[in-house]
């Protein structure tokens, strides 16, 4: 057994290597199923009434995107479908592209057939420095953050925004986070003193502080991947287009994190087998 | 004095926005605080540029071991900084006003850089994650004594529920007893078990917060100032 | 005689039928029901901007007419006390179909208003407008009173821990439990100079305005204090030029304290970059060149926390950290040779200098901890009682009032 316990690290980076990329590459797909947590947000978009004012803050960067950017196309793709106004924001400096991929994505492009209006249907305020004191001064007033969106418009002079005044006046908060800041302050600084629903979607790590704010100060939330993967599901059955493979990118990543997951049991009970090994091998004094 | 005044003026911002808080009529002033800070903190970012060239340069004069990395930190810096403020590439919509667009349009070497350098570099330090778990699980993950065991009881359990392997491997169990399936006992894990624990360091880390805050507040603790006395 | 008053009823049958099927029948470029009783009353607790409406749907809104008949509702607004100013102008708002609230949070304080509102078809038709009674006037309010149970619980922690920071002062010992992962900080500063390696500190990735990351600096100050006792060399790379000026303030007096002033090096405390990644790749590519014998992390640490801990651990260090992120605390732990968890972090300060002001802040802190978990305590049991004994009002009525009254909640 000494070999194991001596095993270098690189055998374990090659087999995690392996976990990953032979799934992704075969394209191979696991079933899922929409669970409580992820069907109280589907239920809430699903039932507000059409054209309600939603806002989306894309708090993570281009690190998280594989993890968070399939749950953000597909909170927006459902918007759409139920044609909400969309206020779109980033509270991290390289959010601010992620913004307007995904408006080119599913605004522009998945939705030309809605003939979405910029200004009418959605607006994007874009990155605004300060953190959690932008959440904190757009709850009182958010001309003060806001005064023009990220295109330098005016508010006052784009009919979705020209009446908005705090965030108050929205009928629904998203935060699709990977950290600071993300949903703990939209919690602590807009939908717990504010009391507006908060729907969030964060990363696997970021998820178990999510908890504890469920349901009195967050409706549910969408965890990382699987989360993503069992919205896409729960979209699908209610529009059947969105059921296609191609239109589920949370899905096809759940085959690789199955096989990783298996991965890393495998590696702790061989780990523990070393360990023990050892302590039979030594010899008693 | 060098530790007085910028004690005051924490106490003073943090009484404000406690005060704002309650007092409805002051929460301009707590807005026109938060302004201050992201001025302040966007003026220190002179401070951080200027030190970091500082550095560097210092380590490439003194051909320092490894001044290569150096030279490399300098040109990207100075690259993405020169292409960001003189909008080099940026598509010109209005020939009236041919710096009107923003420095990140689609097409500008900004965009590029962002696109095709920095996107994909974070997106492998991000993605080490999974080879670091999987190093630290063979490494740490040691089945020492009760504690341990059920910890590692507990992360199998949540490990195979976030997958299909907990559906599969519990799917003979009938729907009335589902709360025993595998995907189940996360549901519970997650939800009563780490909600409690989460929660009981909440409370503690808040109570550290306010303590330490207070502390600021009144003074107690100014060895952030380096003022040295505590 | 009787044939004109057969005449009269019946036109007058006629009149009443048809009216009542043109209101069911609901013909094109007719409009829809009103919305009826609607209420305006000043929005509580804020800055005198702020009005709430209420009304009552439209008898057309129903979730059960397919094709949905109202699309929205108008709410329309009159200035009444200055007839000829700019706001007196009609201003105008639209809520989706199935809202029965707004709040107009554009109104002058004590400005007096009126509202009326008009339910619009999908087909663009309006309904007659229904309007409030009288005049609505946005109040200004000196206090938010909804916050009060709030207010009493900060005054209660703050003046637990006030009362026994005084106490203290006064004399009173107070005995502290040993922090393993602060007692091992002096231990490991004096691996790293018995090894005439550096020690390498990281206070977080957040900014000064977290409290966390001013604990951090605290700690370190009080390392970097007994770096400069033994001599040993100690590097804190920062993320915010904030906390690079301050660690380089916290460290010289530190030195100064230890009264090494001649061996502090400012140029060891650095400014690498506000992006998460590239310091990280810094850091690790340090780790990795210099291999220090001993890493500090105490601050705010997210995804970064396992790759720091992980590339340490590879480079053969002694590691401690500590972080107020509960979801980073287990890569620490799993990483780490010690690991202050959660609210130590705030307590190290404290634990090391052993003044008793702050030693004080720790006692008021387990008071507080010991009242929070009294509250936990009484409402779990009070939330039992209300399952056991649905019927009685007594449970139900106290939890009303621990969770509405005393915490604030709704």
């Amino acid at each position: 057994m000494g070999w194991l316990r001596r095993l270098d690290r690189r055998w374990i980076f090659l087999s995690m290597l392996l976990a990953v990329a032979i799934p992704q590459l075969t394209q191979a797909r696991v079933p899922e199923k929409p669970t409580p947590l992820v069907m109280a947000v589907f239920d809430k978009i699903e039932s507000l009434p059409d054209g309600s004012l939603v806002l989306i803050s894309f708090d993570y960067g281009p690190s998280a995107q594989g993890e968070l950017a399939p749950m953000a196309t597909a909170l927006m793709r459902h918007c759409c479908l139920k044609r909400h106004k969309l206020v779109l924001m980033t509270l991290w400096p390289d959010g601010k592209p992620l913004v307007e991929r995904a408006i080119n994505q599913v605004l522009v492009d998945e939705f030309a057939d809605f003939g979405f209006k910029y200004g009418v249907d959605y607006v994007n305020l874009g990155y605004k420095p300060g953190k959690e004191v932008v959440i904190k001064t757009i709850a009182n007033s958010f001309r003060t953050e806001f005064p023009t969106d990220d295109g330098d418009r005016k508010l006052d002079d784009l009919p979705l925004t020209a009446d908005l005044t705090s965030l108050a006046d929205m009928d629904l908060l998203v935060s699709i986070s990977a950290g600071f800041p993300g949903l703990k302050e939209w919690v602590q600084y807009a939908s717990s003193p504010l009391k507006i629903p908060l729907a969030v979607g964060a990363t696997a790590v970021q998820a178990p502080q999510a908890y504890p704010y469920i349901p009195g100060q967050l409706l549910g939330i969408l965890a990382a991947i699987k989360g993503a993967a069992e919205y896409e599901v729960a979209l699908g059955e209610v529009y059947p287009k969105y059921s296609e493979p191609k239109m589920q990118d949370g899905v096809r990543r759940m085959a690789p994190q199955l096989w990783a997951h298996l991965l890393i049991i495998g590696l702790i009970v061989l780990g523990n087998i070393a360990a023990f090994s050892e302590r039979f091998e030594r010899p008693r004094p | 004095m060098k530790s007085t005044i910028p004690w005051l003026i924490a106490a003073v911002a943090g009484s404000v926005v406690i005060a704002a808080y309650f007092i409805p009529a002051a929460q301009s002033w707590q807005d026109a605080i938060g302004q201050w800070f992201e001025v302040l903190a966007a003026v220190a970012f002179i401070l951080g540029g200027a030190n970091l060239c500082l550095q560097n340069l210092q380590k490439i004069s003194a051909r320092q071991a490894g001044w290569g990395y150096a030279a490399v930190t300098l040109v990207s810096f100075v690259v993405t900084l020169g292409v960001g403020l003189l909008k080099i590439g940026v598509p010109v919509e209005d020939p009236q006003h041919p710096w009107a667009g923003s420095y990140q349009a689609e097409g500008s070497a900004e965009w590029w850089l962002f696109e095709y350098a920095y996107n994909p570099l974070v997106a492998t330090m991000f993605a080490l994650l999974a080879f670091y778990v999987a190093s630290a699980a063979f490494r740490a993950f040691r089945l020492k004594n009760a504690e341990a065991t059920l910890l590692l009881l507990t992360a199998f359990v949540v490990l195979l529920g976030r997958t299909y392997a907990g559906t599969v491997l519990t799917a003979q169990v009938p729907d009335e007893y589902s709360a025993f399936s595998i995907p189940g006992l996360t549901t519970i894990i997650m939800g009563v078990f780490n909600t409690a624990g989460q929660r009981a360091i909440m409370i503690g880390i808040a109570l550290g917060v306010a303590a330490t805050s207070l502390k600021v507040l009144l003074g107690i603790n100014r060895s952030y100032l380096g003022s040295g006395d505590g | 005689m009787t044939c004109r008053y057969a005449l009269w009823i019946l036109a007058g049958s006629f009149c009443l039928i048809w009216t009542t099927a043109r209101a069911v029948a609901q013909p094109a470029g007719v409009g829809p029901a009103p919305p009826h009783d609607l209420v305006a009353a000043d929005h509580p607790g804020d800055n005198g901007n702020a009005i709430d409406l209420k009304w009552t749907l439209s008898g057309d809104d129903h979730p059960d007419f397919k094709p949905r008949r109202i699309r929205a509702y108008r709410i329309d607004r009159t200035l009444i006390d200055e007839p000829l100013s700019d706001d007196a102008v009609l201003e105008s708002f639209e809520v989706p179909y199935g809202v029965a609230q707004y709040t107009d949070r554009r109104c002058r304080p004590s400005a007096a208003y009126r509202y009326s509102a008009v339910a619009i078809a999908v087909d663009g038709s309006v309904s007659p407008p229904v309007a409030t009674s009288g005049e609505t006037r946005a109040i200004r309010q000196w206090f938010d009173s909804s916050r009060t149970s709030f207010a009493v619980i900060l005054v209660i922690v703050c003046g637990l821990v006030i009362f026994y920071t005084e106490r203290t002062k006064a004399g009173k010992s107070l005995h502290v439990r040993e922090i393993a992962a602060l007692t091992a900080m002096r231990e490991a500063v004096g691996r790293a100079t018995e090894m005439g390696r550096p020690c390498l500190f990281i206070t977080g990735i957040e900014d000064m305005n977290e409290i966390a990351t001013v604990a951090g600096v605290a700690i370190l100050s009080h390392v970097a204090e007994t770096a400069a006792d033994y001599d040993a060399e100690i590097v804190v790379p920062t993320t915010r030029s904030l906390v690079m000026t301050a660690a380089q303030e916290a460290v010289a007096a530190a030195y100064l304290a230890a009264d090494r002033s001649d061996a502090y090096n400012p140029n060891n405390i650095y400014y690498v970059t506000d992006e998460q990644f590239a310091f990280v790749a810094h850091i690790t590519g340090y780790m990795v060149r210099e291999r220090p014998a001993a890493c500090f992390y105490a601050g705010i640490f997210y995804a970064e926390s396992l790759i720091l801990a992980e590339t340490g651990n590879s480079v053969g260090a002694i590691q401690i950290a500590g972080t107020s992120e509960a979801t980073q605390l287990p890569f620490f732990v799993a990483g780490c040779d010690y690991t202050l968890i959660g609210e130590e972090l705030f307590a190290a300060s404290a634990y090391l200098t052993r003044e008793p002001q702050q030693l004080g802040s720790l006692k008021g802190q387990d008071a507080g901890k010991v009242l929070a978990a009294a509250v936990l305590v009484v409402g779990c049991l009070l939330k039992t009682a209300v399952v056991l004994r649905p019927d009685s009002a007594g449970p139900g009525e106290w939890l009303k009032f621990l969770m509405s009254t005393c915490l604030g909640g709704d």
